[in-house]
């Protein structure tokens, strides 16, 4: 029976335009590379201007019901293209006076972004593990391409090795639910659970595969890689692989919690409480003792998946919609922390330490204000948008009943104030050791802008964004 | 007992035999030989399930494609395993301990649920192709992972080759063709200039001029080989400078 792919247009296009400035990238002669850089942009927006032509305004099952097209996919996917045009504005700068200079960097970003696409519209355990892999082994690549400095090989082996891990978790789990249901497909699973009990190897596979989320979010006791992968790899990378992969994931989780699962909440909700409140507890407390400024922003990161998870854990769509409005504003913090880290850099030197930035309000006013304005963000402090996540990631965990769980997450967020104020204060009211002017190129004064604004817009008025995220789960 | 149980058996045995010898060899090619020994066997145990291809594509694949390069890659690097493996017996208790306890967990959870309840699967009828069977359905219904799966196998080839490609080696080689071509206008420039006294007149006797002559000759048609042009000139000017005196 011919099967309509127009609605693959966007993963197709996607594919197509990677191979083709594959091939281009081959024949090209330019060292710098700016032919693949313009015209992966290029593949980029008109995927994404696709995917807004073609915004499905209901669920549909797809292709053997392995393709779900709806409105989560559909903004996840248009979010994710965007954090990666971002992402490759704040990689050009970086990778060029590091001689990383090769045309596969951007390309990997491609795929790595046709992996996030098919993780998102996953309608079975095969097309999500897929989705997963493809996305995961364009990570590995990207985060080894710096392959002369030691601590890259480094970072790329651990989490390379820590990542099949876990991937061969979530198919051992996959492999127990297979066995036990007998399906593979989501909405099969979720009649299995419905109209039988979830027995005990059905618990046993789910462990599994909670296992395996934990481990692609970096929250605790899967955080081993975090800290070491975010520190080792080119910044660049590190932006993009702290943004938009999340975002992915957490359309992983939900297609597995929220579509496949949602009959077995009281397995799965007692595992990712433990998940939360162990990963604010750790992400805080560690970070308070950081120097180093990419460790400091990956343990704040563990800390903010611990916040991401409360929402989620109440399985409520109200508490997946708070999630979502999480996920996709930190990923533009993050983003945006990092970015900063590579407008700091000079030449091939990276800012590695705290120290590094004292003075820079005076010397270099407009950036210490930008980076202040993410850093405030990711604190929680109004009026940016880290504020209105937090506030509806609490408010989620208050409604589900959980207030225990809002206190000490409120506590947890009142410990990881002090780290995000040091780096404020060293900025602004410490005096400066030597005196350099930052000079940075217009692709990166962008894209630092874009981000900061984008925080400060947002923080301002949420309103869209937060109807956008409830919209989403409606077909829960 | 039938013949298919004991088969079963003596193949599961060589699975777990050559799964246990690849991680308590010594020697490296041993182990990955013994891993070789234990698809082999899992290949066979997957023919008894009537997956005649599976079983092939993995003795092709695996063993013939993967094991290979692992065989490539053990033989090839000078890895000293046996400072790798010091620390092996002090944490085996520890190991032994965690492997016991994860291996109770899942059999007991399987065990206490699954065996016993569901019955064997039914034995498919003589005209069975897995082949077909996997051909029709691989290409209708579950396209789109077939297509993933391709575009991940091309991902895997982009990121080996961008991390480990160092570009061509540059190598000065000789064209032996090009050089008998070569013509001696192009090799040889004939200068003309004045000579002046040598500069170890002082040291040397004189000689006689017709002793000069003959080792200009044997000069020129040593620059005949393959010299860059300025380096023959200077070996021009260096040998009629010395010559003339």
């Amino acid at each position: 029976m011919p099967y309509n792919l127009m609605h693959l247009l966007p993963e197709i296009f996607l594919l197509t335009a990677g191979c083709v400035i594959l091939l281009v990238d081959v024949f090209s002669k330019d060292l710098d590379r700016n032919l693949t850089y313009r015209l992966t942009q290029l593949a980029l927006l008109a995927t994404a201007i696709i995917c807004m032509v073609q915004f499905p305004s209901v669920q549909y099952h797809l292709y053997e019901r392995h393709f779900i097209l709806d409105p989560m996919a559909g903004i996840i996917k248009i979010s994710v293209i965007f954090l990666a045009m971002l992402a490759l504005l704040f990689a050009r700068p970086y990778i060029l006076p590091r001689r990383i200079l090769r045309g596969e960097y951007y390309l990997l970003h491609l795929f790595a972004v046709l992996g996030m696409m098919v993780l998102v519209s996953g309608g079975s355990l095969l097309t999500l593990y897929l989705g997963l892999e493809l996305l995961s082994l364009s990570l590995y690549a990207l985060v080894a391409m710096q392959r002369h400095s030691y601590r890259a090989a480094e970072a790329a082996v651990k989490y390379f090795v820590m990542g099949a891990i876990a991937s061969g978790f979530l198919l051992y789990g996959m492999s127990l639910v297979y066995g036990v249901t007998q399906h593979i497909h989501l909405t099969d699973i979720a009649n299995y659970i419905a109209t039988n009990d979830a027995s005990l190897t059905l618990r046993f596979g789910l462990v599994f595969i909670v296992v395996a989320i934990g481990f692609k979010f970096g929250a605790v006791p899967f955080q081993m890689w975090v800290p070491d992968v975010y520190d080792g790899a080119p910044t660049s990378t590190t932006a993009f692989l702290s943004s938009a992969p999340k975002v992915a994931a957490f359309g992983f989780m939900v297609r597995i919690f929220a579509y496949g699962f949602i009959g077995a909440l009281v397995d799965w909700q007692g595992l990712l409480i433990i998940l939360a409140c162990l990963s604010m507890l750790i992400g805080n407390i560690v970070a308070l003792v950081q120097n180093n400024l990419k460790r400091l922003l990956a343990y704040s990161a563990i800390a903010h998946m611990g916040y991401f998870l409360l929402g989620a854990l109440t399985g409520t769509s109200e508490g997946f919609a708070a999630s979502f409005f999480y996920i996709l504003a930190y990923s533009i913090m993050s983003l945006g922390g990092f970015g900063c880290l590579i407008y700091l850099g000079k030449g091939v030197e990276d800012v590695k330490n705290l120290d590094q930035l004292k003075g820079l309000g005076r010397s270099n006013p407009w950036g210490g204000l930008l980076i202040s304005v993410l850093f405030l963000s990711m604190a929680g402090l109004p009026p940016f948008i880290g504020f209105w996540a937090k506030l509806e990631v609490f408010l989620a965990v208050l409604n589900a009943g959980f207030v225990w769980l809002a206190v000490f997450a409120a506590v947890m967020s009142i410990i990881g104030l002090f780290y995000y104020l040091k780096v404020v204060k060293v900025i602004f009211f410490d005096e400066s050791e030597k005196e350099e002017k930052i000079v940075a190129v217009r692709g990166l004064r962008l894209g630092l802008g874009i981000t900061s604004l984008s925080v400060v817009a947002l923080g301002l008025f949420p309103g869209k964004l937060m109807q956008l995220c409830a919209q989403a789960f409606e077909y829960l | 007992m039938t013949v298919e149980s004991i088969v079963f058996y003596v193949f599961a045995t060589l699975t777990v035999v050559g799964a246990l010898g690849v991680i308590s060899m010594k020697n490296a090619v041993q182990a990955v030989l013994c891993l070789v020994l234990t698809f082999f066997s899992a290949a066979a145990l997957w023919m008894l399930l009537e997956a005649e291809f599976l079983a092939v594509t993995l003795v092709l694949v695996y063993v013939g494609a993967v094991m290979v390069l692992f065989l490539f890659v053990v033989m090839m690097l000078d890895v000293d395993y046996a400072s790798l493996r010091a620390g092996f017996s002090k944490y085996l208790p520890l190991g032994v301990i965690t492997a016991l306890a994860l291996f109770g967990a899942i059999y007991w959870v399987i065990r206490s649920q699954v065996l016993g309840e569901i019955p064997e699967p039914a034995k498919n009828s003589a005209d069975y192709s897995n082949v077909t069977v996997l051909g029709r359905l691989l290409y209708t219904d579950y396209f789109y992972a077939f297509e993933i799966a391709g575009v991940i196998l091309l991902v895997a080839i982009i990121a080996a080759i961008s991390l480990t490609f160092r570009g061509r080696r540059e190598r000065r080689g000789q064209s032996v063709p090009l050089q008998h071509q070569t013509m001696r206008e192009e090799r040889l420039k004939i200068v003309s200039m004045e000579s002046g006294r040598r500069q170890d007149a002082h040291l040397k006797p004189k000689k006689t001029s017709s002793k000069k002559e003959a080792p200009k000759d044997g000069v020129a048609k040593k620059s005949s080989s393959k010299k860059e042009p300025s380096k023959n000139k200077q070996d021009e000017a260096e040998k009629s400078e010395g010559k003339g005196s």
